[in-house]
């Protein structure tokens, strides 16, 4: 049914079909870290992670200044999934998984003992690769769905609904349904479902694990135009595969590859930068396609 | 001028291969006739084999003359499997037609209002019926759930939610303790509990059993159940600030509802039958007792059971009546069981 | 990046307190996961407790000897008792023995069927019916087996005398057919061939599809490509659900019961009307039992329930392993 519209989006997708990546990176400047009053944004140094003896990823150090989108690259099987699930600690639910090194949320580590996991996944949100609505929730218990779980108190549950649903662009495609079962919603609608539900418990730090990749173009134009909004309130980082989404959404980019060992982090600039000087050939080979 | 193009199936079978097929069905057919008339055989099933005997044999010939050896073997293997899924069904249509045919005398109103306290299984059928029996069955029934559904499912959500050490011997536990005989579970009751402690018989004794039996199939069905929850609803629930015990409550529990409805209506099926244990437990009694923890309680198999064993006519269709209620509550058991089952898959 | 040499520290432990309400949550599930091994060593537990006197009393003639007497004097206490379970035990064994080659063949037939041959209307209504039949209580396949199947059987059977008698097994010095261990193998067969059938349909269904599609692409018939891919698939896992229906038939009672003739004799020949079964001895026994007998009865369902326990774990080893190489 929303078959027009996305046709639409796609021609306009081709319509700005981008002579290189750099400029279409070039198009934004980054922002300058430090700039913005969000909070001394998030940080990760050395930091390492297993799965079993298998040595995932190695040595990790980046800034994510606050109000920033950095977006993560590289092939298939570099870590970029691990590490984010590292910041928000969820890489310890696999059976096996060990880590090293610090994460740090406003200049405290998030694995320092006596902390509540809990709270630390309050502030650092996350919405997955497949759009996944709870199915046995409506659209409107979804987006709330993170109160109840961590038992918040909220005021007014209808405003928040309607700022949630707003950001993520879906509130004009729902209002009239709230009620509807989340797995009505097309996969595009699920997904910025997903990103209301992710905002709803207002997280200082929104990671994203290829939150396009099970969508068609005209859905993930939707969602990066979310992404750039959100942008301006909170910090977001994302896994992409897709290497012109990186250079459209992102003010920095960081290249990850695995040398058939850990994963490393190869190279970080702001994007215009990587897509148009990277300082190493394995970065150049990679953004102009050679390999991966 | 436009050419439309009609669907065809050219791999379908054309009418000349059907016809030959028609023709080497006929052929069977006669030639089971001669068989049965030739040998010592007798019997509709002596037909019935003969006329397969004779089809596998003359396909498979035919085939074989006509496209070599390999087709030969196939189709010699088709009709093999066809017996075995029609050998499969026989007993079943046998079951309900002799069900139905001997049952259904027996059915009258008078049996779902009254009990046996005042007459014996030998007694003309207008006498007494099998309100004990029904009240009985159904108490056993909700008391096993009571035990066994919160075990089940907790055994399920071990296995699937928290994984932990004991994983794995705890699956296998659960499956051996399916494979459990009733008798068995009878006897441990009535050793462990019945003659030590409460050292008489009562329906909440035979709940006991039937709960053991019961337990390992809710719990299996449930773990399949919860194991078809994608991990990612886990995972979000999770990354939005639930602990484990909130997501599993509000999001795992919720989406597996109907699914575990299913596996606690497949418990009650496989225990709404079971003899033995009530045999040993229950004692049986001939008047609706609505106190399942005093005194002998009634039930559908223990019924049945008597009045087969009284051996005279009336008896008899008094098991059977008895028989096509126990079989209309399991089939009414089992087919929701599979519409809500279905329900959960289409959505 | 510098080439200097990268240190790698050791794994951090991680710390993850769980809150208050997550450690209960923890707990009472792992109190009900472990709740099946409770049950299963309380029930070793007290039939062993209750057996114990007979078992020390008895024995290894507890399962090697056929005698099952017991004599009393007017005040009831016992004078002598014999407790044997061999004649039990081996016809045990011999009827679902039975059961199972009867069941095999017909089961895995109908299970390849209902993958590869059946339309799938026709699968969803033989899926259902296959369900519904080992849904079916006991009771009723005592009863029919008893009213209706034991006539044709024993016809069956006296063919197979008249015919293949020259075979030991087949061979009867005097000719009562009636309630024979054949019998009871033909009713447990159909018992359990549902059990048969939806496992080996479970392990045909997860054969590779990929290399269906090969064996069909270079020109196999359909028993050719099931020959060569399915079955290698299939085949322990197919004897996996062989041994369930194993251990479902030999725990059956009320059916086995009801058309079987109970005799404290060792009897291999399985069309003669004399035959064995332990849980169905419980029942026969039971009912006017002395408290010493009925200890006796105890130790019998510990050996039954240690006999059912092994061929379950044993179709579970083969049933589970097959799964996970089947990938």
């Amino acid at each position: 049914m929303t078959m027009s519209h996305e046709s639409e989006n796609q021609e306009m997708q081709t319509s700005v079909k981008p002579s290189s990546l750099a400029s279409v990176a070039s198009g934004h400047a980054p922002k300058t870290p430090g700039t913005s009053v969000l909070g001394t944004g998030l940080e990760t140094r050395g930091v390492h992670a297993w799965f079993g003896k298998h040595h995932a990823l190695s040595n990790i150090s980046l800034d994510f200044a606050a109000g920033t989108v950095t977006a993560l690259i590289g092939p298939s099987g570099c870590g970029k999934s691990t590490f984010i699930r590292t910041i928000n600690r969820m890489h310890e639910f696999i059976p096996g998984a060990a880590m090293a090194g610090e994460v740090l949320l406003d200049g405290k580590d998030v694995y320092a003992p006596g902390t509540d996991v809990t709270k630390i996944r309050l502030q650092i949100g996350m919405v997955f690769q497949k759009p996944n609505p709870f199915p046995s929730m409506s659209i409107g218990e979804n987006v709330l769905s993170g109160l109840k779980l961590a038992q918040l108190k909220v005021d007014n549950k209808d405003d928040l609904l309607e700022e949630c649903l707003e950001r993520a662009g879906l509130w004009n495609e729902v209002k009239d349904r709230l009620g509807a079962h989340g797995g009505s919603l097309s996969g595009g609608q699920q997904q910025r479902l997903c990103i209301a539900r992710a905002l709803a418990v207002r997280p200082q730090v929104l990671l994203m694990d290829e939150p396009c990749s099970a969508l068609d173009p005209g859905s993930t134009l939707r969602i990066e135009e979310t992404i750039r909004h959100l942008s301006e309130t909170m910090t977001i980082i994302i896994v992409t595969h897709n290497m012109q989404q990186a250079a459209r959404v992102s003010d920095y980019t960081a290249f990850f590859l695995s040398d058939g060992g850990p994963g490393q982090m190869i190279e970080v600039a702001p994007t215009s930068e990587i897509f148009s000087r990277p300082q190493d050939t394995r970065t150049e080979n990679y953004v102009t396609g050679r390999f991966g | 001028m436009t050419v439309t193009a009609v669907p065809t199936k050219p791999w379908k079978a054309s009418k000349r291969d059907r016809a030959l097929d028609f023709s080497i069905f006929i052929v069977a057919l006669l030639s089971s006739y001669l068989i049965v008339f030739l040998t010592p055989m007798k019997g509709k099933l002596a037909y019935f084999f003969c006329f397969f005997a004779a089809y596998a044999v003359l396909t498979s010939v035919f085939k074989g003359v006509q496209r070599g050896s390999a087709a030969a073997k196939d189709a010699l293997v088709n009709s093999l499997v066809a017996i075995g899924a029609i050998v499969t069904i026989i007993p079943v249509s046998s079951i309900f037609f002799t069900i139905l045919k001997n049952g259904l005398p027996g059915i009258r109103l008078g049996l779902f209002t009254h009990d046996m306290a005042l007459a014996t299984p030998t007694d003309p059928l207008s006498n007494g019926g099998l309100l004990h029996a029904i009240t009985g069955t159904l108490t056993l029934m909700i008391l096993s759930l009571i035990m066994s559904v919160p075990i089940g499912i907790l055994t399920a959500l071990y296995l699937t939610e928290i994984k932990g050490r004991f994983s794995g011997p705890i699956r296998f536990l659960v499956q051996a303790m399916s494979g459990v005989p009733s008798i068995v579970a009878g006897l441990f009751i009535l050793s462990a509990i019945l003659y030590p402690i409460t050292k008489g018989y009562s329906g909440f004794m035979g709940a006991l059993a039937l709960s053991i039996l019961m337990i390992p199939t809710i719990a299996r069905t449930s773990e399949e159940v919860l194991k078809l929850i994608p991990n990612d609803l886990r995972e979000a629930g999770t990354a939005l600030g639930g602990t484990q015990w909130r997501t599993v409550a509000m999001i795992v529990l919720p989406a597996a509802r109907s699914g575990l409805v299913t596996a606690t209506i497949l418990g009650v099926a496989r225990i709404a039958g079971e003899t033995a244990p009530i045999l040993l437990l229950t004692g049986g009694g001939d008047k609706v007792n609505p106190n399942a923890f005093n005194g002998p309680m009634g039930s559908l198999p223990y019924y049945i059971w008597k009045s087969f064993n009284a051996g005279s006519p009336e008896a008899i269709t008094r098991a059977w009546a008895g028989l096509l209620v126990l079989v209309g509550l399991v089939l009414i058991l089992f087919t929701s069981a599979r519409f809500l089952a279905s329900r959960k898959v289409s959505k | 990046m510098s080439t200097q040499e990268l240190v790698i520290p050791a794994p951090r432990e991680i710390h993850t307190q769980p809150r208050t309400s997550d450690k209960v949550f923890r707990g009472v599930v792992t109190a009900g996961g472990l709740s099946s091994l409770v049950i299963l060593g309380l029930i070793a537990l007290f039939l062993g407790y209750r057996g114990f006197e007979i078992l020390r009393q008895e024995g290894f003639h507890f399962i090697t000897s056929s005698d099952w007497s017991i004599s009393t004097d007017d005040a009831g206490n016992v004078l002598e008792s014999h407790f044997g379970l061999a004649a039990m035990l081996a016809g045990t064994i011999l009827c679902s023995a039975i059961a199972v080659v009867i069941a095999l063949p017909i089961s895995v037939f109908s299970a390849l069927f209902l993958n590869f041959y059946a339309p799938a209307w026709l699968k969803r209504i033989l899926v259902t019916i296959i369900d519904m039949m080992a849904a079916f209580p006991s009771i009723l396949f005592g009863i029919w087996g008893f009213l209706v199947l034991m006539p044709s059987v024993e016809y069956w059977a006296k063919l197979l005398h008249r015919y293949l008698g020259f075979i030991p097994i087949f061979d009867m010095q005097v000719p009562v057919f009636s309630r024979s261990p054949f019998v009871a193998g033909v009713v447990l067969a159909i018992m359990i061939i549902p059990i048969i059938t939806s496992v080996s349909r479970e392990i045909f269904s997860q054969a590779p599809l990929d290399r269906i599609q090969a064996a069909y692409a270079l020109g196999a018939t359909r028993w050719a490509m099931i020959k060569a891919v399915v079955i290698p698939h299939g085949r322990s896992g197919v004897i996996g659900g062989a041994m369930l229906g194993l251990g479902r038939a030999m725990g059956e009672t009320v059916a086995v019961f009801t058309v079987l003739n109970i005799v404290f004799q060792v009897n291999w020949q399985m069309l003669l009307g004399a035959g064995g079964n332990v849980a169905s001895l419980i029942i026969l026994k039971f009912g006017d039992a002395s408290p010493y007998e009925i200890k006796a009865l105890m130790a019998a369902g510990l050996i039954l329930f240690l006999l059912t326990l092994v061929v379950n774990a044993i179709a579970n080893l083969i049933v589970k392993t097959t799964g996970k190489s089947g990938r």
